[in-house]
């Protein structure tokens, strides 16, 4: 049957493993819950981006709002965690409603200028309000309990955060592969067509864009929790620019595409030292040194090189190694 | 062929920046029939499609579908009324089956559109359905197939079907022979034919072969106005029709 070529599944199980062994293989469980937070939030943006093709530059304000809301409700209302976190993906989702009644009716760049502008405005918002401390940001996020279980360990802490990951993983997945995706597919290969078929697409565009809000809350109620603390720069546009850089290098409309992307990058931004440092040491060129301050620029040429070498990012490159018939281009 | 009306339109109009693409239109579309638009290129054809399925909104005039005024609604309303149209160039969705495709006209009406919660399995229930709509269409060979690989004839098949799935009592179809080679031409309107049965067709068409054999009634468009009505016979045999198109080829030599 001449399908999408797909990753085997066993490649899935053998990551969850992974990252189910992974803290006890060295790595640093923080950084480990960056990376899921990022990739969660990778994921959202891809559920929008890479099955309707309407690229969103606004999600920092979904991200970064419901990091800010979570944080007050635990650090000044003395909220629960599971409320604080649920209260930060409805607000992102009061947010991804005002954006999305707004730019579904739009296409292309016009639709992503809606979604900035409007993020610009939860940005300076942001800026001056009280409660997010400005340019310090909001410090000590508690992390209190879920259920009864402390989660002041890192260790515990990693692993509800893994379980949250792969349940929401799992669930995007569904909805992708759900009567709803099948809709959306024909509004993103045919809208006319579909409108035609008698559905207001605009209504699914919408539909689509408020999962998508929901998940960009969660994984930005996550990190704040996580870290422990929420500053401008989760609603800043460069949030917006690195999440889509992650699914782009990862690979835009795959399932596995935006975690890898989110995880390249962000080992990327807390290794660049490191990094830079081997390199230096390695070809004697001081040069390699310098990189350390210029993450943007390695960010940059990370995604010009992907783009070049691998139309569909990383994963879209490795799925068609795997095989399974081709299907044309979009 | 009953008498009652299923399309009317009153003084229907759309201008484009001062130009008058459609002007003054009155059309009647007898229920049962198989009715005809005609004219050269650039008539105001597809523009009446248009404004007819309410992708466009007229600048004047009404449109009634069984003496409902339409002229306000949304396009995806007018095509749950019953009133489905086609595209003048074929409209498949490519990077889905045969069988997705017209699963998609089935959906909606089933409730299965808006569950996002559930597998796509839970679409298997209209897989029979959507196989005679494919067997109707003599598309039920490979219902696996993804449509981008179909050749155009047959995706012209496919989107007749997914069009059948909607149930419409009305079809709109913009040039449904346009690129067809001879043989695809005649199965495209051995098909019509058939699935015009107990509904109503409008079709914009351009092969007077086709019009002569399977249209009851030609409206013959000219620079957006009505030129002619009547049956095959009349619109052929007047003058004024035939001034139009000779009108055309004369401007195709000199072009
Ligand atoms: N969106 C638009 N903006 C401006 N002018 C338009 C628009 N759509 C159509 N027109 C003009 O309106 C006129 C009628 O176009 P239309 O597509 O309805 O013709 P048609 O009868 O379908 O022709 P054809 O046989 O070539 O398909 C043409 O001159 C066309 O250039
Ligand atoms: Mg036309």
């Amino acid at each position: 049957m001449p399908r999408r070529p797909r990753i085997p599944v066993y490649m899935v199980w053998g990551l969850l493993l992974l990252a189910i062994a992974a803290p006890w293989l060295g790595l640093y469980p923080v950084l480990g819950m960056r990376m899921m937070c990022f990739a969660l939030f990778a994921c959202a943006f891809n559920l929008l981006a890479g099955y309707t093709g309407l690229i969103s530059f606004g999600h920092a304000a979904l991200f970064g709002g419901a990091g800010y809301i979570t944080g007050l409700a635990l650090t000044s209302w003395g909220w629960s965690t599971p409320a604080g976190i649920l209260l930060g993906v409805l607000v992102a989702l009061a947010i991804g409603l005002v954006m999305g009644v707004l730019a579904v009716r739009r296409y292309g760049i016009y639709f992503s200028m809606v979604t900035l502008a409007l993020a610009q405005i939860v940005y300076f918002y942001c800026l001056q309000a009280d409660f997010t401390g400005g340019e310090d940001g909001l410090q000590g996020i508690p992390r209190g309990t879920l259920f009864g279980l402390p989660l002041q360990s890192d260790r515990v802490m990693y692993y509800v955060v893994l379980v949250v990951f792969v349940a929401s993983w799992w669930f995007m997945r569904r909805i992708v592969r759900s009567p709803f995706g099948q809709v959306l597919q024909a509004v993103s290969e045919n809208e006319p067509r579909t409108i035609s078929l008698g559905y207001r697409a605009n209504r699914y565009k919408l539909g689509v864009f408020l999962l998508s809000a929901g998940f960009a809350g969660l994984a930005g109620a996550l990190k704040s929790v996580v870290m422990g603390f929420e500053t401008l720069t989760d609603v800043h546009w460069s949030t917006s620019g690195l999440v889509i850089l992650m699914t782009l290098v990862g690979g835009l409309g795959t399932d596995l595409g935006p975690i890898l992307g989110a995880v390249i990058i962000t080992v990327l931004e807390e290794k660049m030292g490191t990094i830079s440092r081997f390199l230096e040491q390695l070809t004697g060129i001081h040069w390699f040194a310098t990189l350390n301050d210029s993450a943007s620029m390695v960010n940059g040429a990370i995604f010009v090189l992907c783009v070049l070498l691998f139309r569909r990012g990383i994963v879209g490159a490795l799925r068609e190694r795997w095989g399974g018939a081709q299907v044309p281009a979009d | 062929m009953s008498n009652t009306t299923i399309l009317r339109t009153r003084g229907l109009s759309k201008h484009f920046a001062g130009f008058a693409a459609v002007q003054n239109v009155d059309i009647e579309v007898a229920q049962g029939s198989i009715h005809a638009l005609v004219g050269p290129n650039g008539a105001g054809k597809t523009t009446c499609f248009n404004l007819l399925s309410k992708f466009l909104d007229p600048s004047s005039g009404d449109i009634y579908f069984h003496d409902q005024n339409i002229t306000r609604m949304q396009p995806a309303d007018v095509a749950r009324l019953g009133m489905v149209r086609s595209f003048q160039i074929s409209a498949t969705f490519p990077h889905m089956t045969l069988l997705e495709n017209v699963r998609v006209g089935l959906q909606r009406s089933a409730g299965l559109a808006h569950q996002f919660w559930r597998p796509t399995r839970v679409l298997k229930r209209l897989d029979d359905e959507a196989m005679r709509f494919l067997d109707l269409v003599g598309l039920v060979a490979q219902p696996d197939q993804l449509a981008a690989n179909l050749p155009y004839g047959h995706k012209r098949a496919l989107e007749l079907a997914t069009t059948l799935a909607m149930n419409p009592q009305l079809l709109l179809l913009d040039e449904p022979t346009q690129g067809l080679g001879h043989e695809d031409v005649e199965q495209v309107t051995e098909l019509i034919r058939r699935v015009a049965q107990g509904r109503t067709v409008l079709m914009v068409e351009h092969n007077m072969s086709v019009i002569s054999r399977i249209c009851d009634r030609v409206t013959v468009m000219q620079r957006g106005q009505v030129l002619a009505e009547g049956s095959y016979a009349e619109v052929a045999g007047n003058p004024e029709v035939i001034a139009a198109y000779m009108g055309e080829s004369t401007e195709e030599m000199h072009a």
